[in-house]
């Protein structure tokens, strides 16, 4: 399994140099005071979480990106276990500039970098100066500048994680293609997905003549959209497809896909529908303009609702271990979230696997109008 | 409050919707069993477009 190997020291190598921006940047060697106060502003989600605000903001924070990756903070020490992520911005005068975002100490100093100083505030880098002043205008809205941010954050790891991981079980089943027609074991159930991709979803929307052109990009979105649900289930606090950035690429992907292989057929339907009296295409015109957009905006909103919603859930179901301590005791408390908790994980493997299917067979319905050769008299 | 009110009439809607299709479902395997893979694949579809509307909706919401 050559290109198996390859890719696996490859994957080392990526964990390696991501690590070593840590030690480039760390000053001190991590060591925080205790977060066990809420701040004025914003509760922090460090130290031990007993509240339900805290529990609250540790799992609207644990929904969101992050420009590093901390796996778990002790409760009395306030340690960070984690390691810290490349930050790369692009500012309008300073040109790019790179740091780790240990500079930041999670939001406590400012990070210098040539001469610059940017302050982050709420989750977003700005420009500032040495003291990282943060000017407001009367709404309380932030005044300063903020530079471009290209930022390795977790999503970025994760997206590049599961590229790696379809890379890898990919180029190993096309590898065992040269030795048997049939690949077994798991890489056999691989095959099986493609195959169920290109008949049950591909075929019937598309077509059999035209579905081999997209049958790329079909199989890219299935493939990655399910590693990203299944990573998400982790306990490494991935939540890749919750984030609605990402999903808003992925649609964007199909509504340009749609838009640009559109033929004639598809456009007539729209701007002029044949087969109904003029009246009626002239009302019908913007609704279907406005069609055009809405379907892959709802894409777009399915995925990030149900993610989102589901990470919620089981963070939220494992979260009762500490808050039904004082009724039922630690034992107790643990049992019924556990049982809870799995039940909420099965059912979200299933959504994991469903978001994937629904997003790549709508998808694929959508092409399969924008491609669809009909057989007109003029008449519908 | 009234988040909750709304919160929860856009559950009810979200229920009978996919109670109606779950239920014709059933139906219609009941009367074919061997369409019984096409009928499923159909009513997965209608079910996840159901609730992509309730999200959306709550989100909206919110």
């Amino acid at each position: 399994m050559m290109i198996a190997q390859k890719s696996f020291k490859f994957l080392i190598g990526i964990f390696v140099f991501l690590t070593s921006f840590t030690y480039a940047g760390e000053h001190k060697t991590g060591e925080h005071e205790a977060h066990g106060e809420a701040h004025k502003e914003e509760v922090h989600a460090e130290g031990p979480v007993d509240t339900k605000e805290e529990i609250d903001a540790y799992i609207k924070h644990h929904l969101q990106d992050a420009h590093d990756f901390t796996f778990f903070t002790d409760g009395e020490t306030g340690k960070h276990y984690g390691f810290s992520l490349p930050i790369i911005l692009w500012d309008k005068e300073a040109g790019l500039q790179m740091f780790s975002s240990s500079k930041f100490h999670h939001g406590e100093t400012v990070a210098e970098s040539n001469g610059n100083f940017y302050k982050y505030y709420h989750g977003k880098i700005y420009n500032s100066d040495a003291e990282g002043t943060i000017t407001y205008d009367e709404n309380h809205n932030v005044q300063n500048y903020r530079p471009l941010d290209f930022s390795i954050t977790k999503n970025v790891v994760g997206t590049l994680l599961a590229a790696l991981l379809l890379l890898l079980a990919f180029g190993s089943l096309a590898k065992s293609y040269k030795k048997s027609q049939v690949p077994g074991g798991l890489k056999g159930g691989l095959e099986q997905l493609v195959m169920f991709v290109r008949d049950e979803i591909a075929i019937p929307n598309i077509g059999k003549e035209k579905h081999r052109k997209f049958m790329g990009y079909l199989l890219t979105v299935f493939f990655l959209v399910l590693t990203l649900n299944m990573l998400g289930l982790t306990p490494l606090g991935f939540n890749v497809t919750g984030n609605i950035a990402v999903t808003a690429a992925l649609a964007l992907f199909t509504f340009f896909i749609t838009q640009f292989k559109g033929n004639k057929d598809y456009w007539k339907h729209i701007f002029w529908m044949p087969g109904a009296p003029w009246p009626m295409k002239l009302v019908l015109a913007p609704i279907e303009v406005l069609g055009m957009f809405t379907k892959p905006f709802s894409l777009m909103v399915r995925m990030f609702a149900n993610m989102t919603a589901g990470h919620s859930v089981l963070m939220s179901l494992i979260a009762l271990v500490i808050l039904l301590k004082a009724q039922f005791g630690t034992v107790g408390s643990t049992g019924i979230s556990l049982v809870l908790s799995l039940f909420i994980f099965v059912i979200e493997l299933l959504v994991a696997y469903l978001q994937a299917f629904v997003f790549t067979m709508l998808s694929s319905l959508f092409i399969g109008i924008a491609v669809e050769e009909h057989a007109h008299d003029d008449h519908h | 409050m009234y988040n909750l009110i709304g919160a929860g009439l856009i559950v009810i809607g979200a229920g009978i919707g996919l109670g109606q299709i779950g239920g014709k479902a059933m139906e219609g395997i009941a009367r074919q069993p061997e369409a019984a893979g096409k009928i499923q694949t159909a009513m997965l579809i209608i079910g996840a477009l159901l609730e992509g509307l309730a999200f959306g909706a709550l989100i909206l919401g919110k």
